[in-house]
């Protein structure tokens, strides 16, 4: 099997200021399919092409931003040996047991030097995606509601130290650097995009002096004109729209970012290239071709880029 | 329509109660107001209301402490005029609108 050690992104807990509101956004404009409420009042929703119970956890607080974003693993073996890689490495985790979230097993969580929770788990229940496991039918009424993405596709975190976030993740969770952009001097990576898998990310980091803040939480969508049509959706409902559509020159994924009605943002995205652990050397943006990094055609680093997070 | 009055600049705009100050004020058409996320999340849009009411939505209190919101210190995304307002800008807002 190709495919070992840490899988793909599995959630994502968003702090909303008004829950309903944001249940509203996410399952009703979103078009993310509401799968269960807990004890806590969080409120749980997936994709509708996601097997797993959840994606995407709502709690209400009083601030808006991302209380962790967790990572499924192969197996318990996998998630018992990255426990002791991680701590042997000098980070302290902490395990949470099964069944805190409803439907998920035991999840690792540690602290990132960015000032990030991150988690890894191994279960969560298979819930499906609708369209059964036999003769299944290629799509369902689900995928056609609201803006409907395929996935919770990966993160952009901004934090400080993000040359040893990038040493976590590639030598201790097996994640190779598939891209980057350098610092003004060219002595550093300002920004990382890393990848667990065949794609061009499953987490991404930008050097940023707050700890712990949320940039975007992107939505894969199949096509551009899905893509497209999710900005009309947005207008429709006026979600306000912070960039695009357009084509980032970083991934060549082509995009919208807009925000949630607490202003976290998130993306709705297609598109981007498949890259291999074997490529030896990351794609690189020098600080001056940053612009056409976030906004090929247009050539611009927007302001609310560098500057708007939760 | 409310009127709300801008006290370092002199300017004024016109706001319905369902519209939101950033709202208003973006209508001024002055380059550089600084829109954010427009949700009380990101803090970039804080102002100052020295006179007026107004209602308000949740805001992030990584950017309004409970000692802000008393002394009418906002997010102009989060307020909705309830009489006229005068309001003095802010952090962000004051650097953009400081720029004749």
């Amino acid at each position: 099997m190709a495919m070992t050690g840490v899988l793909r992104p599995g959630h994502a807990q968003i702090r909303v200021l008004d829950l309903e509101e944001g249940v509203r956004h996410y399952r009703d404009v979103m078009g993310l399919v509401e799968t269960g409420r807990d004890a806590q009042g969080r409120v749980y929703l997936k994709c509708w092409d996601e097997r797993d119970h959840n994606s995407v956890i709502l709690r209400q607080a009083e601030s808006a931003g991302l209380d962790f974003f967790g990572f499924k693993v192969l197996d318990k073996e996998t998630l018992d040996k990255l426990d002791a890689d991680l701590q042997a490495y000098g980070l302290k985790t902490e395990r949470i047991p099964a069944g805190e979230m409803l439907e998920t097993g035991e999840r690792v969580r540690f602290l990132l030097p960015s000032g990030h929770f991150i988690e890894l788990y191994s279960e969560k229940t298979t819930v499906g995606n609708g369209c059964g496991l036999v003769n299944p039918a290629p799509w369902s009424q689900e995928s056609e509601r609201g803006i409907g993405p395929v996935r919770l596709d990966h993160a952009l975190l901004y934090g400080p130290n993000v040359a040893e976030v990038q040493k976590i993740f590639t030598d201790v969770l097996g994640f190779f650097l598939v891209e980057r952009v350098l610092n003004p001097e060219g002595n550093a990576n300002l920004a990382i995009w890393l990848s667990c898998s065949h794609k061009v990310h499953d987490i991404a980091f930008a050097e940023y002096p707050e700890p712990g803040k949320l940039h975007h939480c992107s939505f894969l969508m199949e096509t551009w004109e899905e893509v497209l049509r999710a900005g009309d959706i947005m207008s429709m409902n006026k979600v306000p729209v912070d960039i695009g559509p357009t084509r980032h020159g970083v991934t060549r994924g082509c995009t919208i970012y807009a925000w949630d009605p607490s202003g976290n943002r998130f993306e709705t995205f297609m598109g981007g290239y498949q890259p291999y652990p074997d490529y030896k050397e990351p794609l690189t943006w020098t600080f001056d071709n940053f612009g056409q990094g976030l906004d090929y055609p247009q050539r611009k680093l927007h302001e609310t880029f560098m500057t708007v997070v939760s | 329509m409310f009127t709300v009055r801008i006290a370092e600049t002199g300017e004024s705009f016109q706001c319905s109660p369902t519209q939101s100050v950033l709202e208003g004020m973006v209508q001024i058409g002055r380059r550089g107001i600084p829109q954010g996320c427009r949700g009380g999340g990101c803090g970039v849009c804080k102002i100052e209301v020295v006179a007026g009411l107004f209602a308000h939505k949740a805001m992030s209190r990584s950017h309004i402490t409970e000692e802000d919101q008393r002394e009418g210190r906002v997010l102009a995304c989060r307020i909705f005029p309830v009489s006229d307002l005068e309001l003095r800008v802010l952090g962000n807002m004051k650097r953009s609108l400081g720029k004749q």
